[in-house]
């Protein structure tokens, strides 16, 4: 078990290093540091300015080789964009943002706030009425009941995102003035005022998938022979699916967790964006916006950072949640 | 002439290629046959979106009486089917008007072609309904095409990694966790913003993000294929590598091929409906027209025929691919074959 985590925790390791390197390549070699030089001072300034700026940044090394050193001194490996690069995001050391040079790492710990009050209840609300409606669905599975919630899940994942949030919008902040329609107050006894739209609108916008996918889950489990042991022995239905069918089909919706949790901290881009909440999502979009490769760079680095973690969580707590199980 | 005639000639032939393939084989034809008992509307909706596609392409140049129209470059361009049955060039108006409606929206001016926009005119006073129909190409190109692209080179590495094992796989299976490991919408935008904006730079970020997931199941199906009878003794009589997995890997692959293309579509299509709000979309998509129409329903009174327009004929069409889709799904997917039984 322990040989099995820490081969686990090396091999999520080696992906990390994977995901920087194609964010070099991204980031340093296929967009040239010229142009994002040349779009942090503008087209129109002397080549002086811009060159300082590179040098400020540190991004006026070359690539691979630094052709300046002596071939067999360190610095002609060590001296380059993509050793900085490494180092950088390795140390947690994310410098300045290319648009504004105010410190990434500040905005970063000033958005999780924001964004956490949004998802982590927008996911354990969505997650307990996904499941718990699955289950009502499963419970009557193959009558008309079952019949109409699949139809209706199909016709709700057809929708885009966008329409749920402009209808969302329109309904609840115009036509019936519930709620706000975007914003935001970081004080505890009003904010929940500007996250219940947005709340609202991502529950809904899961649903259909979610509901359908627990559906399947549920379903399949009620094939199995332990089911018919159950309702042998006299198990009534309600027992037979809250107690036995739900708990085996934990390892499903486990990995449904997981897939789901980097996104809590990255936070939802639409949802803040629309609903002007000041949160890591935001931080992303005003990146992808105002050409701030170095803030997105971060931002794509800590999502893929936070998704290998879960990865290797959620191996581990399946034997938590299954004993048969056993990891090698 | 063009390279949008070309492709019709080329897709055309691989439709006719595809029909005859499907109707030649009995498993297939009495697959495609359950479909159609199963779900005729949604397949209908599909061909018909199919079609819209394919007049929209077919394009060559003339046929407007320049002394009607004020854009003459624009006149004198090749013009598709759809361009010349809606004539965007002559009919326009100023500005908003309500769909059947004779005066426009604000001032209420007479307009010069009263009642004939079934879905009103735009901000620039545009056809709505010409604008839809414009979209569906582009829906069928970020979707369909991008899964055309991406589906054999998933096939490609998922199979190859599978059946020969060893450093390629370990290579491919690195690759694949390396972009996994990416939240899907991030790395479209970084994808995008490093590439730069663009039918084709869209198509290619979400051709990237969209591979690993196939490329994993074709994968894993090739380990299990591998390892069974035929292919054993196909090996065992000498059958080259190739030709095995001509012959036993890849038709063995087939119905998840059909199945990843429907998912894969449905969610390209909307990818680029939230790529479209970022300001990193294809022209003239649907995505975009939403996202232009934001606003307009805060006036007073609202003008709601634009974004009706465009997330109808998004959702008519996301809706018909899902319903295909869950039915080849059924029809063809063993595991559930053996759970009606």
């Amino acid at each position: 078990m322990v040989a099995y985590i820490i081969r686990r925790i090396g091999y999520g390791f080696l992906t990390v290093l994977g995901v920087l390197f194609f964010l070099f390549i991204l980031f340093f070699a296929v967009t040239d540091p010229d142009d994002i030089a040349r779009k942090a001072v503008g087209e129109r300034a002397p080549p002086e300015v811009y060159e300082q700026w590179k040098r400020n940044k540190g991004y006026d090394k070359p690539l691979f080789v630094n052709t300046e050193h002596g071939w067999l001194s360190g610095g002609r490996y060590t001296d380059t964009l993509l050793v900085d690069h490494y180092t950088r995001m390795l140390t947690f050391q994310f410098g300045q943002s290319d648009a504004d040079d105010a410190l990434i790492s500040k905005r970063i710990r000033e958005g999780a706030g924001p964004s956490l009050m949004l998802t982590v209840p927008l996911f354990l609300s969505g997650m307990a009425v996904a499941v718990m409606v699955s289950l009502f669905v499963s419970f009557f599975r193959e009558t008309y009941i079952d019949r109409m919630a699949l139809v209706l899940c199909m016709l709700a994942m057809s929708v885009t995102i966008l329409l749920y949030i402009i209808g969302g919008q329109y309904l609840i902040g115009k036509v019936l003035h519930w709620f706000p329609i975007s914003g935001f107050d970081p004080d505890p006894t009003i904010v929940y005022k500007f996250l219940l739209l947005p709340i609202l609108v991502g529950l809904v916008n899961g649903l259909g998938a979610d509901v359908r996918f627990y559906r399947t889950v549920f379903v399949e489990e009620t094939t199995k022979d332990y089911v018919r042991t159950a309702r042998a022995k006299g198990a009534g239905e309600i027992r037979v699916m809250g107690n036995h069918v739900l708990r085996n089909a934990l390892i499903p919706i486990l990995t449904q967790i997981v897939v789901a949790i980097p996104f809590l901290f990255t936070g939802s881009l639409l949802l803040e964006s629309f609903f002007g909440i000041p949160g890591l999502g935001s931080l992303t979009i005003d990146a992808i916006f105002g050409n701030d490769f170095a803030t997105l760079r971060t931002m794509v680095y800590i999502g893929a950072l936070l998704f290998v973690t879960g990865q290797i969580l959620t191996d581990i707590s399946y034997t938590l949640a299954d004993p048969r199980i056993r990891l090698e | 002439m063009l390279l949008s005639n070309l492709l019709v000639v080329v897709i055309l032939m691989l439709f006719a290629g595809l029909v005859y393939y499907v109707r030649t084989n009995r498993l297939w034809r009495e697959s495609a046959q359950s479909l159609w008992k199963r779900r005729p509307i949604a397949v209908t909706v599909v061909g018909l979106y199919f079609v819209v596609g394919i007049l929209d392409s077919v394009a060559w140049v003339g046929g407007v009486d320049l002394s009607k129209t004020q854009d003459v470059v624009a006149a004198s361009k090749p013009r598709t089917i759809i361009d010349r049955m809606f004539s965007p060039e002559t009919r326009s108006e100023r500005s908003y008007s309500a769909p059947f409606a004779s005066k426009e929206f604000y001032g209420g001016a007479d307009l010069t072609h009263p009642g004939s926009y079934w879905l009103g005119t735009d901000r620039l006073g545009r056809d709505v309904l010409y604008l839809a129909f414009k979209g569906v190409k582009v829906a069928l190109l970020v979707g369909g095409l991008t899964s055309l692209i991406v589906i054999p080179l998933a096939l490609f590495f998922g199979v190859s990694a599978g059946y020969f094992g060893g450093r390629l796989d370990d290579a491919v299976f690195f690759v694949m966790s390396t972009l996994a490991a990416i939240p899907g919408i991030l790395l479209l935008i970084a994808l995008i913003t490093a590439l730069g904006k663009g039918t084709l730079q869209v198509c290619v970020a979400l051709g990237v993000t969209g591979w690993v997931s196939f490329a994993r199941l074709a994968r894993a199906e090739t380990l299990k294929l591998r390892e069974s009878d035929y292919v054993q003794a196909a090996r065992a009589l000498g059958v080259s590598d190739v030709t095995i997995i001509m012959r036993h890997i890849l038709p063995n692959l087939s119905h998840l091929m059909v199945i990843t293309f429907a998912l894969l579509f449905t969610a390209l299509v909307l990818s680029e409906t939230i790529l479209a709000y970022l300001g990193i979309g294809v022209d003239g998509s649907w995505g975009q027209m939403i996202d232009q129409a934001r606003d307009e329903l805060s006036r007073d009174p609202i003008i709601w025929w634009n974004l009706f327009g465009a997330s109808m004929a998004l959702f008519i069409l996301v809706l018909s691919v899902n319903l295909v889709g869950d039915a080849v799904r059924d029809i063809l997917d063993p595991r559930t074959l053996r759970e009606r039984e």
